[in-house]
């Protein structure tokens, strides 16, 4: 009876044994990203939910700790609500919030509008000119945000490229004035992530059956009506996705809104920014974080999730499977 | 199709693509203005491409900022591409769920948070065990491999997708080492994909500027954070020499990497 209880333990860890030769690579395949994608991005995390509940001091960090020994080796733990009581409190913060889910919403809308007509066109054109048209579509995003709102800065000036241009014209006698106002912030995001829609709109269409239409159009429905209940219903998927590039990343921007904006275009992102680096107040830049986090955590999921079941079912096909 | 839908999408198409383009080229032409006026035309001029070569500051910013883009770009292929293989290839493994997830949040993070959250790390980081000593090149490395990294496993993890398994199997089936097969078979076949994900994480480190200005340390501002400081006070024909140089740099390496990745999908597919 022993001797098949240590034959099982022998094998067993004979077989846990070539478990691990054999799982050894795929394992510090999987670990080395992994572990540092955990250290520096989830990590850090956890560090910005403590220091939100510190308080501010003059110092070397500058900040109380949260957990302190005492005399007798008693462990006093204190947290400071006072940073989040300040954001949900003060007109200021509020207002900031809510600038930022209006400017990300209408730079959603706006990117969409202008986005898939573009899109649309790049995914019916023939094959060698959609290359070239996508290319030109993904260059600007290879420039950095900065130098485009830069670029924005020279146009929308009270003596810019475009006041000149309706001077000129004579369309308008005074030079209007976009810079420094809502209006600019608008123009500058949409700018900045219209590609961000286009791309994923593009590779929704181009999977479209074009068929399709044809066969609408055979049953007798207006080009309207097919485009509406046909190519529309179909790219839900990629509206989604490229809303959601827009919209996450849109919701804490702070260089645009930082150059183009004025005063009064305060959002998050550069409420944050003034926070650390102006009043270098960081436990209030940190729960300006949380709280921003809060906001999009939830389409952060969606995103994630999105984008994991296209990838499975692009590997499925990949694979043959059905 | 009927004549008119494609009338109203070409307007559109060209509307969205002048809008896109306009305010760039307005910066490459003003960057040749003789006059210091940006506003006035004062002739074709290159003066402002000879000041540039002339500013310390600005060679040395943007020394900092090449070196810690190339440094960048190199750790983000190597975690990125390992990243891909296992999000594409090894099926359902225990960490696939959390892998999925860091790798693809950062791609819609807002910057303030990354470069808050990775300031924040450093800075617990030394009061704890005493390491980073200081902020400098070597934070904001740190800092952009994690978000450059997500980039490179988009890119690696597409191509192999796509990628016929088939090779892959055969070299397994006549007895290679899964090793061997990678560096064999499969690294040869997504090189283009390493290629343009090398030069994207190459581009979105030398972009940065939120992440950089909260992970750097005294003395060592990168050429956005010089450029931030100095948009700040407006515009001037230095910045768009600048700009016009970064500008020109990254269209001719995006360029290249698009002609690359497509000859080889074009070998691929013959």
């Amino acid at each position: 009876m022993w001797a098949t209880v240590v034959a099982d333990l022998f094998r067993f860890v004979g077989t846990w044994g070539r478990e691990i030769r054999d799982s050894r690579g795929r394992h510090l395949v999987t670990a080395l990203p992994l572990l540092y994608l955990v250290a520096f991005f989830l990590v850090p995390f956890l560090f910005v939910l403590k220091i939100s509940f510190a308080t501010s001091t003059i110092g070397q960090p500058p900040y109380t700790p949260l957990f302190a020994w005492g005399e007798d080796g008693a462990l006093t733990i204190r947290l400071v609500f006072e940073n989040y009581r300040a954001l949900l409190g003060d007109p200021l913060y509020v207002g900031a919030y809510l600038n930022s889910l209006w400017f990300a919403t209408v730079a959603t809308v706006v990117c969409l509008l202008i986005g898939y007509p573009i899109a649309y066109g790049i995914a019916r054109a023939r094959p060698a000119v959609r290359v070239v048209l996508l290319v030109l579509v993904i260059l600007p995003f290879w420039t950095s945000s900065l130098l485009r709102s830069y670029a924005l800065i020279g146009i929308l000036r009270t003596n810019g490229v475009l006041n000149q241009l309706l001077m000129g014209l004579g369309i308008i006698d005074q030079p209007l004035e976009i810079l420094h106002t809502n209006f600019a912030v608008h123009i500058g995001i949409v700018y900045n992530y219209l590609p961000f829609m286009i791309l994923p709109l593009v590779a929704t269409l181009m999977r479209l059956d074009f068929t399709l239409l044809e066969a609408a159009a055979d049953l007798g429905a207006r080009p309207a009506s097919a485009f509406l209940r046909v190519t529309l219903p179909l790219s839900i998927p990629g509206i989604v996705a490229g809303s959601l590039l827009v919209f996450i990343p849109a919701v804490g921007e702070f260089v645009i809104p930082d150059l183009l904006g004025g005063p009064d275009s305060l959002t998050i992102g550069r409420v944050l920014w003034t926070e650390f680096f102006t009043n270098r107040d960081w436990p209030l830049a940190a729960a300006v974080a949380v709280a921003m986090l809060a906001l999009i955590v939830i389409p952060i999921m969606l995103f994630e999730w999105l984008n994991e079941r296209e990838s499975r079912r692009d590997e499925g096909r990949a694979s043959g499977a059905p | 199709m009927n004549g008119r839908r494609p009338f109203v999408l070409y307007t559109a198409m060209a509307f969205g693509y002048a809008f896109l383009y306009l305010p760039i080229l307005a910066v490459i032409v003003y960057s040749f203005n003789e006059s210091r006026m940006v506003t006035v035309w004062g002739g074709f001029s290159t003066r402002w491409y000879g000041e540039l070569l002339q500013n310390r500051q600005i060679l040395d910013a943007a020394q900092r900022s090449l070196l810690i883009a190339t440094v960048t770009a190199s750790f983000a292929v190597a975690f990125g591409t390992l990243a891909g293989l296992a999000l594409a290839r090894f099926g359902r493994f225990r960490g696939r769920g959390v892998l999925g997830l860091v790798t693809s949040a950062p791609l819609v993070m807002p910057e303030v948070i990354l470069g808050l959250s990775s300031l924040l790390l450093f800075v617990s980081l030394q009061g704890l065990i005493g390491w980073p000593e200081r902020r400098g090149m070597t934070t904001i490395t740190i800092a952009h491999i994690t978000f450059c990294i997500c980039y490179v496993t988009v890119i690696v993890r597409s191509r192999l997708v796509q990628m016929d398994q088939a090779l892959e199997e055969a070299a397994m089936d006549l007895g290679a080492r899964p090793w061997k097969v990678f560096f064999v078979i499969t690294l040869p076949l997504i090189a283009p994909a390493l290629i343009a994900g090398w030069l994207l994480a190459f581009t979105l480190s030398l972009d940065d500027l939120v992440v950089a200005s909260f992970t750097s340390g005294p003395g060592s501002s990168t050429l956005p954070m010089l450029i931030y400081s100095k948009v700040k006070l407006g515009v001037t024909p230095e910045i768009n020499a600048l700009a016009t140089i970064i500008i020109v740099l990254i269209a001719t390496a995006v360029t290249i990497a698009g002609i690359v990745m497509h000859r080889s999908a074009a070998r691929a597919n013959r």
